[in-house]
């Protein structure tokens, strides 16, 4: 796909048929094996092969859930040629409220405490719905500030950062939230191959529903209008108008997404954190979603991006993370080498549009 | 009398489109002051225009993309008032536009059900996209294209046939085609104009906008001339010359304002050979002597400006090479301005001129030495340097601190020529020196123009060599020694004034040569 083509058009008709339709997977595997090389570096670097342990690579697989979840919004997002900045504020709103109304059952009065006392069932549930819930209002209020006020996405994303963070450390009332009893939301990422009684599991729960969440995400992109239209919006917005799709609810949409996934994601992060409701937690992850979304693929410039790239782009972030950990890195030279592959992805992420320009 | 009025009732109810008085204005600038249109169904008509003279603002009021501020459109006999180019094209007016609107990253299927693709449920229905795409796609004669490639990987022709292929998918009434051939290969061009014939045997009206009267002259049933704004003639196409088309494209006197000392061109100061830039110009050679002054003519679009900037630096270079003076090799702005090779830039706000800055800072800037000890920069030294152009262009402004976009558009440009002489060039490329100033200031310019192409003894000053730009032909014949005319990219040899004239540079620019070659002064059609 490179200038000289252009002229001729009688070789390009039957070339770039190939090429166009496997250069997506190419660009997938291509991923993958940057996925395994960087395994590979920590598996012989790290002493005694710690590192190829069924417990790490479970530890790793739970680890990366986080960022892969939130990562799912990210990825559509970007690809409409936005950004969000307040996923990691999101997971921390999502993780208080879980924990606040656990909390319930801890004391109070009246017909809703009644309730819960009977059907001590409901209280989960209700948790996880009131979650799940606050962080989609969280992002269908970017979306409505990004399309309604006109205002940049970096900018509302910048400021709903501050906002929610600090909506969650109220919520909260600036202090760890520790519910009065374990439920099975805490343990939805415990461990389950190295645990006896959950191995049948094989995964934890909350990873089945990352995987759940990858497909139907996948789908979404794949096989409806919408995620044509996701698409189409980054690709050429004034195109997308044009042909009458409508941009603002289409950018509305994805944005209230990104808040919905974010809410699973605070899900895992609480269990992933002990079941604490922590308003302090989640700091920096919006720098590790966003550079799992670039490194899987996804271009700034947005018309790009794919769902299972930034799988492996959350993967490849996580045993970064980690291993880095188990190198006995210090946390400084963890974050300045986390920082550097953003930059390096993006890098290349341009190189290769040049050469496809 | 009453028959007169019945028959003009009956051939309105026949036309498909139908534009009367409209006029637009934008502030001050009167950009269409009273245009008619009228295209039938299965007629292509081609619209024609010098630069500027209103065919885009006119595409923009057609589509929906600014209102008319008088004046009425009928679609059918309805009443059209498109209210954004989405509602245009629901109603059948489809535009395709020289910047391709697709979006790169999708299919050509995505491309063309854009909006509007056909679901089964919530799910995509992929299969009647794809039947749709392709029924489509062989209606414009790229059945033989799978509908899964990526638009981008396409060749300029294709991408413009799937734009095609979805207005042909909206069963669009009226297609309007910008200079549809602008970057297409001759095949391409074929190809197009063979799908062109189809659409209009299929009863689809096409309005076909272009500079190029050959290919008007092909493919168009009648044509409509606009000159500064106006309808000013029409007819069909098969009746008429080119020369009259285009005098009536031309149509106007060269004014008496243009001084012409006399000159002597002295030795050569700037050679390029065989030029070729990234994407244009494709080639082309020129050599400029001090002492005198050299037009590119051309139509916007055809190279000329991307030839200027590859001279100076601005742009790469795919092929040839340029000689400032004794100079050769590498370009870049920093080296041109030490070798003596200044540019005045079309665009003044973007590129020409820091607005924010004051006078003294934008006169001065390519050129900071001496304005202090060492290499300290004084404003006061500035303000005095500044002074004496002030004084000698003269530029007006309250003082050299005044901030340069308060200044009105024919000072800011003295400013931006003022930069180069207070770098002391020896070399001017001048880019539309007189874009978007009023003609007491052009006047002046143009004064200082042949001013510098003289040379000064009196004070010292040699004479400059210059390159301009310039889209008004008259103001070419009257400024310049010798003009060469860039067409699609390529430079034609530079002849002296006196063998040009609108006419002939007119041919020249819209690809007409062989005609002016033929004649001795004399037109006549192939």
């Amino acid at each position: 796909m490179s200038d000289k083509n252009n002229t001729s058009d009688v070789g390009r008709e039957t070339r770039p048929n190939g090429l166009a339709f496997h250069s997506g997977w190419m660009n997938t595997l291509g991923r993958f094996l940057a996925l395994l090389l960087v395994f590979a570096f920590f598996a012989v670097l790290v002493d005694g092969g710690k590192f190829y342990t069924v417990r790490n690579l479970e530890n790793i697989i739970r680890q990366s859930a986080v960022y892969a979840t939130a990562g799912l919004g990210m990825t559509m997002v970007i690809i409409t040629g936005g950004i969000d900045l307040s996923v990691g504020s999101i997971i921390a709103l999502s993780v208080v409220v879980v924990a606040c109304v656990l909390d319930l059952s801890a004391g109070g009065v009246g017909d809703a405490h009644y309730l819960i006392n009977q059907w001590p069932v409901l209280l989960p549930i209700l948790a996880v719905l009131a979650g799940v819930a606050a962080a989609t209002l969280a992002g269908m209020a970017n979306g409505s500030m990004i399309v309604g006020l006109r205002l940049v996405p970096f900018i509302v994303t910048l400021g709903s950062m501050g906002m929610v963070r600090g909506l969650a450390k109220g919520i909260a009332d600036e202090r760890d939230i520790y519910p009065p009893e374990d439920t099975w939301i805490s343990s939805i990422m415990d461990p389950t191959l190295t645990s006896a009684d959950r191995s049948w599991m094989v995964l934890p729960p909350g990873v089945w529903l990352l995987l759940v969440g990858v497909a139907a995400a996948w789908f979404l992109l794949r096989y409806t209008r919408l995620g044509r239209h996701i698409y189409a919006v980054g690709s050429n917005e004034e195109t997308a108008r044009l042909c009458g799709v409508r941009v603002g609810r289409t950018k509305m949409v994805v944005y209230a997404m990104t808040g919905f996934f974010c809410g699973l994601a605070g899900l895992m992060q609480f269990s992933y954190i002990g079941g604490v409701g922590q308003p302090t937690t989640a700091v920096m992850y919006e720098l590790f979603i966003i550079a799992a979304v670039i490194i899987g693929g996804a271009s700034f410039s947005g018309g790009e991006g794919s769902i299972l790239g930034t799988l492996i782009g959350a993967l490849i972030i996580t045993i970064l993370y980690m291993g880095g950990q188990q190198m006995g890195w210090p946390k400084w030279v963890q974050e300045m080498v986390i920082g550097g592959i953003i930059i390096a992805a993006v890098t290349l992420d341009q190189v290769r549009h040049r050469k496809m320009v | 009398m009453a028959d007169d009025t019945r028959s003009e009732n009956n051939d309105s109810l026949a036309l498909r489109l139908e534009m009367r008085g409209v006029r637009k204005r934008f502030g001050a600038t009167h950009a269409l002051v009273g245009v008619d249109l009228a295209v039938k169904p299965g007629e292509v008509m081609a619209l024609v225009g010098e630069n500027g003279a209103g065919k885009s603002t006119l595409m923009k009021v057609l589509s929906g993309a600014h209102p008319a501020d008088a004046g009425s459109m009928r679609l059918d006999g309805e009443p059209y008032v498109p209210c954004n180019p989405l509602h245009a094209r629901q109603c059948g007016v489809a535009m395709i536009y020289q910047e391709l609107s697709l979006a790169p990253h999708l299919s050509v299927m995505e491309n063309i059900l854009l909006g509007v693709e056909p679901t089964r449920g919530m799910l995509l229905n992929r299969k009647a996209m794809r039947e749709r795409a392709l029924a489509a796609q062989q209606e414009v004669g790229m059945g033989h294209v799978s509908p899964d490639i990526k638009v981008s990987s396409l060749s300029p022709g294709q991408q413009q046939l799937v734009e095609i292929a979805r207005a042909v998918t909206l069963e669009c009434r009226v297609l309007v085609l910008d200079e549809p051939t602008s970057s297409l290969t001759r095949h391409d061009i074929e190809n197009l104009f063979a799908l062109v014939q189809r659409l209009k045997a299929q009863g689809l009206s096409i309005v076909y906008i272009s500079h190029f009267l050959e290919e008007v002259r092909e493919i168009s049933d009648r044509f409509t001339v606009l000159r500064d704004g106006e309808t000013v003639g029409g007819g069909i196409t098969a009746d008429t010359t080119t020369h009259e088309i285009i005098t009536m494209m031309v149509g106007r006197e060269v004014d008496d304002l243009y001084p012409r000392s006399a000159r002597s061109p002295g030795d050569v100061v700037l050679e390029v050979n065989e030029l070729g830039g990234e994407r244009l110009p494709v080639s082309a050679s020129l050599c400029l002597r001090r002492g005198e002054i050299l037009g590119m003519a051309g139509l916007i679009g055809a190279g000329r400006t991307e030839l200027m900037r590859a001279v100076f630096g601005l742009d790469g270079v795919r092929e040839g090479n340029v000689k400032v003076g004794i100079y050769s090799g590498i370009a870049d702005p920093a080296r041109r301005w030490k070798q003596g090779v200044g540019m005045v830039s079309e665009d003044r706000k973007n590129e020409g001129l820091a607005g924010g800055l004051s006078v003294a800072d934008n006169v001065t800037l390519s050129h900071l030495r001496g304005l202090g000890p060492w290499r300290f920069v004084l404003p006061s030294r500035q303000r005095k340097a500044c002074h004496r152009w002030l004084r000698q262009i003269p530029i007006k402004c309250q003082s050299p601190a005044q901030p340069v976009n308060a200044l009105s558009g024919g000072n800011q440009q003295k400013v931006a020529v003022a930069r180069l002489l207070h770098a002391d060039v020896d070399v001017l490329l001048l880019d539309e020196p007189t874009r978007g100033v009023d003609v007491g200031s052009k006047a002046q310019i143009y004064e200082l123009i042949d001013d510098l192409a003289r040379g000064d003894p009196d004070i010292g000053r040699p004479p400059k060599a210059i390159l301009m730009i310039s889209s008004y032909l008259p103001e070419l014949l009257g400024v310049c020694d010798r003009i060469a005319v860039m067409c699609r990219g390529r430079l034609g040899e530079a002849r002296q004034v006196d063998e040009w004239d609108d006419h002939r540079l007119m041919i020249a620019a819209t690809g007409h040569d062989r005609l002016a070659i033929a004649g001795d002064g004399v037109l006549s059609d192939v």
